[in-house]
């Protein structure tokens, strides 16, 4: 059984960095001041798990959860 | 304005743990095992100099710094030997606490998004080929004068709507600033005066003629009540993104390249895996932070265990906390795949660099095209590197023989 993942970005802790865009494009969006929240609902699609991870350890405020379901 | 300081001679630095000092010619060509001679002896040290002034030297320490915004005030940003009387507007929102912090810095980041950085790319990749073929059929050059320093300061001049045959006159108010300003105030203050003429000037021009860029976008701008900035304010942003824009950049520019002139290892794989690119340039960024700030503590509290006392400043060195082995495993080693890497070049908190975007975007471009056409260079051994003082480090001379060495 494999889980399935959720990422959340905190917008009290996003300053804008975006790298979580830059390393997930698939996972992530940017308004129009360049602050990061998760696309949709934030669910993970099957394959992009590794980049759920690598946008979370590249965080340099930690406002990004990785949830797993 | 009564108080201008003469420049005052630093003596030379003997104990490094209790009378820090980042002017120190020490300092400026090797500052790394300095700081971690720092870490080892605590989290926060102190020095005499510059009036009183803090460092905190662990990346925890300076997150904490960075996220307190209530004990530590950004109205002065440079650690300098004076504390002249503050001024209004100095260079929102880098020198705004909040709240007057968060409308200023969100003015100015819609110009400043990935994807309005994406549109300044081709202009920026055509800037670097000008400048390469300015050099490369002379078999060596100085790649900081001559390459590293014109990118940032070709691409703000295209972005603020001012001539990029200004540049050197951009360079100059730089130095004087940064650099000449620590320990001679004058020279500060005629490169800020001589600033806002020119920008005046400039936003003159465009009362009768708008234009489509960063100058006319800050004149048309509106805060929360539907009121124009004032004046002073729409100067100090300007200036600020002048400043802030180049001699950063320049530094992050010339340091990869020094890096790379070195490192035939990191060069080759870069060519043979262009996609690794964007991590090496995180990596370098790390490695090579070219920015320190500042903090004024204004109101007693205590960081990472240690007492910190109001009145004092902070020199707040996103360099050497990216230098952190608890936070950097090889903190010391220059690993361009590095797949963790929560460095803070662009500052943490709510100060976070507004030009970050554009910085990597200017680097990757960079670093590309030059090594698309240079694949191989090396350091010039009948030349000597020299680097900037200050809170900006980066190299100010770097002599390069293109092509593969004898």
């Amino acid at each position: 059984m494999t889980e399935r993942l959720r990422v959340h970005v905190d917008p009290d802790k996003c300053q804008g960095h975006a790298r979580c865009k830059a390393l997930a494009p698939e996972l992530f969006e940017l308004d129009e001041f360049g602050n990061a929240h998760e696309a949709g609902d934030g669910t993970v699609p099957p394959g992009l798990e590794d980049k759920a991870w690598l946008a979370k350890s590249n965080c340099p405020e930690i406002a990004i959860d990785v949830i797993e379901e | 304005m009564s108080d201008v300081s003469q420049p005052v001679a630093h003596p030379p630095v003997t104990d490094w743990v209790n009378d820090f000092d980042h002017t120190d010619p020490q300092w400026t060509e090797d500052p790394f095992p300095i700081w971690d001679e720092l870490r080892a002896a605590s989290p926060v040290v102190h020095t005499e100099r510059f009036l009183g002034c803090y460092m905190p030297t662990t990346y925890e320490a300076v997150r904490e710094i960075a996220n307190d915004t209530e004990h530590f005030s950004s109205r002065r940003i440079i650690v300098r030997d004076v504390r002249p009387e503050l001024a209004r507007n100095a260079a929102p929102p880098i020198t705004s606490d909040p709240p007057e912090h968060k409308p200023a810095k969100q003015l100015l980041l819609p110009p400043f998004t990935p994807d309005a950085m994406k549109k300044l790319e081709p202009r920026m990749r055509a800037i670097c080929n000008e400048l390469i073929d300015g050099f490369i059929a002379d078999g060596k050059v100085d790649a900081a004068a001559r390459y590293a320093k014109y990118i940032p300061v070709r691409a703000i001049a295209h972005m603020l709507g001012i001539p990029e045959s200004d540049s050197d006159l951009f360079i100059n108010w730089i130095h004087m600033i940064l650099e000449l300003g620590i320990k001679d105030e004058s020279k500060l203050l005629q490169a800020v005066q001589e600033m806002s003429a020119y920008f005046r000037t400039h936003i003159e021009e465009r009362k009768s003629k708008p234009t489509d860029d960063l100058i006319s976008y800050l004149m048309n701008a509106r805060d929360k009540e539907g009121q124009p900035l004032e004046e002073s304010h729409v100067l100090g942003s300007l200036r600020l993104l002048l400043i802030a824009g180049i001699d950063t950049t320049w530094s992050a520019i010339g340091s990869s390249l020094w890096h790379l002139a070195k490192t035939p290892a990191d060069r080759e794989r870069l060519i043979a895996e262009p996609a690794l690119m964007p991590t090496a340039v995180e990596e370098l960024l790390r490695a090579y932070s070219p920015v320190t700030m500042a903090r004024e503590v204004v109101k007693d509290t205590s960081v990472s265990g240690c007492p910190v006392k109001a009145g004092n400043m902070v020199l707040l060195s996103f360099p050497a906390a990216n230098r952190d082995p608890k936070m950097f495993p090889d903190a010391d080693k220059v690993v361009i795949d590095r797949r963790e890497n929560r460095h803070a070049a662009f500052g943490l908190g709510i100060h976070r660099c507004v030009g970050s975007n554009l910085a990597r975007m200017e680097m990757q471009v960079a670093l590309e095209e030059w090594l698309k056409r240079i694949p191989d260079f090396s350091l010039d051994p009948a030349s000597t590197v020299t680097w900037s003082q200050g809170t900006v480090r980066g190299p100010r001379q770097l002599p390069i023989v293109l092509g593969k060495a004898m």
